[in-house]
């Protein structure tokens, strides 16, 4: 008993010394580079005014094997996901016999780098939108179909493959665009308010104690720049605001609407907070 | 008629439960103080049960003190969690009066930024599960068995 205590005392100040080096916690200390060539930026200054020292990529947090699945675009089962986008891009639907393709063209040069920009305020409707509710825009209003209902339809591999226009570009959204700071501050208040009978915040996981383990679950900083992301767990894609909810259910709390007020403002600011990483799309997760 | 009897079997047994909850001497979560970081009294009246309290510590529906807590008494459950300090010894450093704050309402004690959770206290985050609501996390019997659970933690 008195032997272990002594170890573990050890394992903790050598953790602690080495902070970010991979020993009992932390990210790891390694480069992103996918398909050999593309490299990514998973750790980054903060914009001002940002709680954080630095912003790391969640790419950090996982396992070995996990990691070598997102550096290589054959082995990444997301990819997948995203060759399903390119079809449903290309593919005419609703009553205008129009597809994604007939005015957008082809998306690697339309949409290229378009979806490290998102959430994008929206004048129509007067509120932020990400490029889950653009789709569904562009459906009801141009090509006479129906909106894809929250991770229906094709709404998560298109959103995929929309975003892997992205590759590698770092996050950045405009703050100054119609009323997105004042969704950005609701989202900050939402960030830092506890939830649910366990009585926890986003923050209290992932700005007070990322880097450690929650028992089998090495907590990052719950960054967003690789949604949707592949989870090995659920064998699919997974968006963001699957990933909000499933977080706020965790604390043991009733969880707002996809797409909702609460979760659109939560997107913009936890997107800020990820400013300058890499779109990592789709990034893959345990 | 079967319908009936069974409407009056299930209002059996709910008037039973608060029956039950009546006359305990269990101490609702609102009467519980905590003086000098300590709860001096046992919730129940009663001792706790350490080998439940074992149980109780490990379990994901229950405690899930593991989550955050590594103990070597445990090591046959794989995943410790290293959020919260290892457990091994703290009842070298705790008292169980210590502990039982400590359980019933961590925030009391450590300060109200701390991750964990209080485990026998209505001072709990918004929008609480519905069926949640007025709710704690163990129950009186279940504190007391995590604390005597504790208390043998000594090196
Ligand atoms: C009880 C702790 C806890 C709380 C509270 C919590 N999360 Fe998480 N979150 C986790 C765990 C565990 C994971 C999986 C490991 C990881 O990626 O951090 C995770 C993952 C995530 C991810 C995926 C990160 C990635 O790289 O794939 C995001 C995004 C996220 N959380 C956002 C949030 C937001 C926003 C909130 C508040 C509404 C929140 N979390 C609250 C524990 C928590
Ligand atoms: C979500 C994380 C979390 C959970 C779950 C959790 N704890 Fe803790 N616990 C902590 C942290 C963190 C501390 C250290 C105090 C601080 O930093 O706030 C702590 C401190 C303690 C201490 C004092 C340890 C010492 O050596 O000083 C005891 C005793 C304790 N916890 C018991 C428990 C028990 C028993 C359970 C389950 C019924 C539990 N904890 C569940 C996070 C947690």
């Amino acid at each position: 008993m008195k032997k272990q205590y002594l170890v573990s005392v050890a394992a903790i100040a050598m953790a602690g010394a080495l902070s970010t080096a991979a020993v009992a916690g932390g990210p790891v200390d390694e480069k992103l580079v996918i398909d050999g060539e593309i490299e990514m930026t998973t750790r980054t200054a903060p914009p001002e005014g940002h709680p954080l020292d630095e912003l790391i990529s969640g790419w950090h947090y996982r396992t070995v094997e996990t990691r070598a699945l997102e550096t290589d675009s054959f082995e990444n089962p997301g990819m997948l996901g995203v060759e399903d986008g390119e079809q449903i891009w290309n593919t005419v639907e609703g009553t205008e016999g129009k597809s994604c393709a007939s005015c957008h063209g082809d998306a690697a040069e339309s949409m290229k780098d378009v979806g490290a920009h998102f959430p994008k305020w929206d004048a129509e409707s007067g509120r932020p939108i990400n490029i889950e509710l653009q789709i569904n825009k562009c459906r009801t209003e141009r090509m006479g179909a129906e909106a894809y209902k929250f991770d229906k339809g094709g709404q998560k591999p298109l959103t995929a493959y929309i975003k892997r226009q992205s590759l590698g570009t770092p996050v950045s959204i405009d703050l100054s665009q119609g009323d997105m700071q004042s969704w950005w501050e609701k989202g900050k208040e939402m960030y830092y308010t506890r939830t649910g009978q366990l009585n926890l915040s986003c923050a209290t996981c992932h700005e007070d104690h990322n880097g450690q383990f929650i028992r089998a679950d090495h907590l990052s900083q719950g960054q967003i720049n690789g949604f949707p992301t592949y989870r090995l767990k659920q064998g699919a894609l997974v968006s963001v605001h699957n990933r909000f909810r499933g977080c706020i259910r965790d604390t043991r709390a009733e969880m707002p609407a996809a797409f909702s007020d609460e979760l659109m403002a939560l997107e913009v600011y936890v997107t800020w907070r990820g400013t300058g990483l890499s779109v990592e799309t789709p990034a893959v997760r345990q | 008629m079967v319908i009936k009897a069974r409407t009056w079997l299930v209002a059996a047994a709910a008037v039973m439960a608060s029956t039950a909850v009546a006359y305990s001497s269990e101490m609702a979560p609102q009467d519980v103080k905590i003086e000098d970081n300590m709860v001096s009294a046992s919730l129940t009246g009663g001792a706790g049960d350490a080998a439940e309290g074992r149980k109780i510590f490990a379990n994901r529906k229950l405690g899930n003190c593991l989550a955050c807590h590594a103990v070597s008494d445990q090591s046959e459950q794989l995943f410790h969690g290293d959020v919260g300090p290892s457990l091994d010894g703290v009842a070298d450093r705790w008292s169980p009066e210590e502990l039982r704050a400590i359980v019933v309402n961590s925030k009391a004690v450590f300060t109200k930024d701390t991750i964990m959770p209080g485990f026998y206290s209505l001072d709990v985050g918004v929008h609480v599960r519905k069926d949640l609501v007025g709710k704690t996390i163990l129950t009186a019997q279940q504190v007391e068995d995590v604390v005597a659970y504790l208390a043998t933690l000594k090196e």
